[in-house]
């Protein structure tokens, strides 16, 4: 089921997590994920790419343990998180090891003040407190915008300035990876692009490894340096976002670009993508 | 003069006996605070947290220990009773239902409330234990000004001292400590607090323990005005309206509600009674709740309900 490997493959030497053939199941019954690998390097920013349902939240939550919750089982593969098994241990487990998710649809805790959403996400940490003290600077640092509304509460401010909490609450626990969950959602374009800028920087000055789940695939493949496109539960391609860019199937399925002779959907019929893909 | 004098022990009295039903309150206000959850068990725990006390310190007073310290181990005692029933609702009944319907939390603690009323008085027994742990005489102040003087409870004093410390304890502990600011976070997004690390478990088994002190606190004051015994679980229906006045999530709520309720029905009794046939201070305390209700759904010091259009 694994996909031609295109040049320039990470090799899982040094992939800072590395997602192994996984399968998750929901409620027993429901059968979501159907054997996903994917790595992610250290210092990289991989885009997990792929419509509604394709099963992108789930893996994340799959690699962070939010999954039990939810009632979801991985129930075959490994997720290695720093050449680690991880998978089976709780969230609380993976954020100390420094691997934390940024829920989707921001999550922020409504009846807190902005800054005391940042500081519950340093709730593991046991360096004391100069050391958050100094993570707290670096988050307002990197989002001016919440020091303005440090003393807010967090129910009453902005869509843009909640999904900045959050991710600013994630960098709170120190993390070496953020797992980011469609960062882009209900948001302005011009804030989601202010929002990726400062990922991208975090990522270059912090060296922080991002695995990105984003339906917007045009804005993430700006961004990130590798890609993969779920469909079903299934990585149906891989490669590097340049690569990906250019691709005439994801131009035209994901990017909206291109396939002028095949206007109408009666033409782009499902079975072709799968055929090429898959062959 | 004699009718102020009588106005002032009327007011008095209530409102020092709302101070007690607050304490009662106050266990709600945790839980539901932390954890989104209407614990329908708080009246169960008191009773657990009474016989718990009550038995053992009969047993050693009657083995010939010293007073003061069959007192302090009954105290220890129950305290690691309350801890213990703490981790077996958190292990077997919340601990599976986490990111569940608010409703059905509710229900699983109806469940416990039977099983914690059942289990409690299985071990413990059912009859009623007296507890004498507070002077249960009175005062008479003023006998100068009014005729008689104004009538105070002691029993009443020291529920308002020890309500007074355990508000200012918990207002502490909310706002200023990491586990407290973790709490409040749980209480807003379970999943998200799971999401930075938050473990839940832990966060629910301190809530239920700190629930359970406040418990054994209220007992002690409660036991000692009517005795252990199965009643004290209709305490819970006391708190409600002191809830719904108060707010659900609000400490100094729970203590402003209980006052309100407190003075309110003895007060109405005293002088509205007469006039309608008396009786009315077993239903006045709901009257006030509903009044709440239509003008302020979420109490007079509850959190506002955030919702962002």
């Amino acid at each position: 089921m694994s996909p031609a490997q295109p040049a320039g493959k990470p090799e899982a030497a040094t992939a800072i997590l590395a997602v192994k053939n996984i399968e998750v199941i929901y409620d027993h019954v429901i059968l979501v994920l159907k054997g996903v690998s994917l790595d992610v390097q250290k210092g990289g920013i991989v885009a997990l790419l792929g419509a509604n349902g394709a099963g992108k939240s789930t893996t994340l939550k799959a690699i962070s343990n939010l999954i039990k919750s939810e009632r979801g089982d991985v129930t075959k593969g490994s997720i290695e998180f720093n050449g680690e098994r991880v998978d089976g241990l709780t969230p609380n487990d993976l954020v100390r090891r420094g691997c934390i998710q940024v829920m989707e649809g921001r999550h922020c805790f409504g009846h807190l003040t902005v800054e005391e959403n940042l500081l519950t996400g340093a709730f593991t940490r046991k360096d004391g407190r100069a050391a958050v003290a100094r993570d707290l600077e670096m988050v307002y640092g990197y989002f001016p915008r919440l020091k303005e509304r440090r003393s807010s509460l967090a129910g009453y401010i902005s869509g843009g300035e909640q999904q900045m909490t959050a991710i600013g609450r994630a960098l709170m626990s120190a993390p070496s990876t953020v797992l980011l969950d469609e960062p882009s959602m209900g948001l302005a374009p011009q804030l989601v692009e202010e929002i990726f800028e400062i990922v991208k920087r975090l990522n270059a000055e912090q060296g922080l490894s991002v695995l990105l789940a984003e339906q917007n695939t045009n804005m993430a493949l700006k961004y990130a340096t590798y890609g993969y496109i779920l469909e079903n539960g299934r990585v149906v391609m891989d490669g590097e976002a340049q690569s990906l860019r250019e691709n005439e199937d994801v131009r035209e399925f994901y990017l909206g670009i291109g396939g002028a002779d095949r206007r109408s959907f009666r033409d782009v019929k499902s079975y072709k993508r799968r055929k090429r893909w898959l062959a | 003069m004699v009718a102020f004098g009588q106005f002032a022990e009327v007011l008095i009295g209530g409102l020092l006996a709302g101070v007690l039903y607050s304490l009662v309150a106050l266990g709600f206000v945790l839980i539901f605070k932390a954890s989104g959850v209407f614990n329908f068990a708080q009246g169960a725990m008191v009773l657990l947290a009474g016989l718990a006390l009550v038995r053992p310190l009969d047993y050693m007073v009657a083995q010939g220990f010293p007073v003061w310290a069959a007192i302090v181990l009954g105290l220890a005692f129950a305290a690691v009773v309350m801890a213990a029933s703490a981790w077996l609702i958190e292990r077997f009944v919340l601990g599976p239902l986490v990111n569940q319907d608010g409703l059905t939390l509710f229900m699983s603690t109806i469940g416990a409330t039977f099983i914690i009323e059942g289990g409690a008085q299985m071990i413990f027994g059912s009859d009623v234990y007296p507890l004498r742990l507070f002077p249960t005489d009175a005062w008479f102040l003023f006998e100068n000004q009014f005729p008689g003087g104004i009538l105070v409870n002691k029993l009443d004093v020291w529920g308002g001292l020890i309500a007074g410390i355990l508000v200012a304890g918990l207002a502490v502990f909310f706002q200023k400590t990491k586990t407290g600011r973790a709490l409040r976070a749980v209480a807003d997004d379970h999943a998200a607090a799971q999401s930075v690390g938050i473990p839940i478990s832990w966060i629910w088994f301190v809530v239920w323990l700190v629930a359970g002190l406040v418990a054994l606190v209220a007992a002690t004051v409660w036991g000692t005005k009517l005795g252990v015994q199965f009643s004290i679980t209709f305490l819970a229906l006391k708190a409600l309206p002191v809830l719904i006045i108060g707010g659900f999530t609000s400490v100094p709520g729970a203590i402003v509600g209980g006052l309100i309720v407190g003075a309110g029905e003895k007060v109405a009794e005293v002088y509205l009674g007469p006039l309608i046939g008396g009786g009315i201070e077993y239903w006045f305390a709901y009257v006030l709740a509903l009044i709440v209700l239509l003008g302020r759904p979420q109490g007079l010091f509850g959190e506002r309900i955030i919702e962002r259009i």
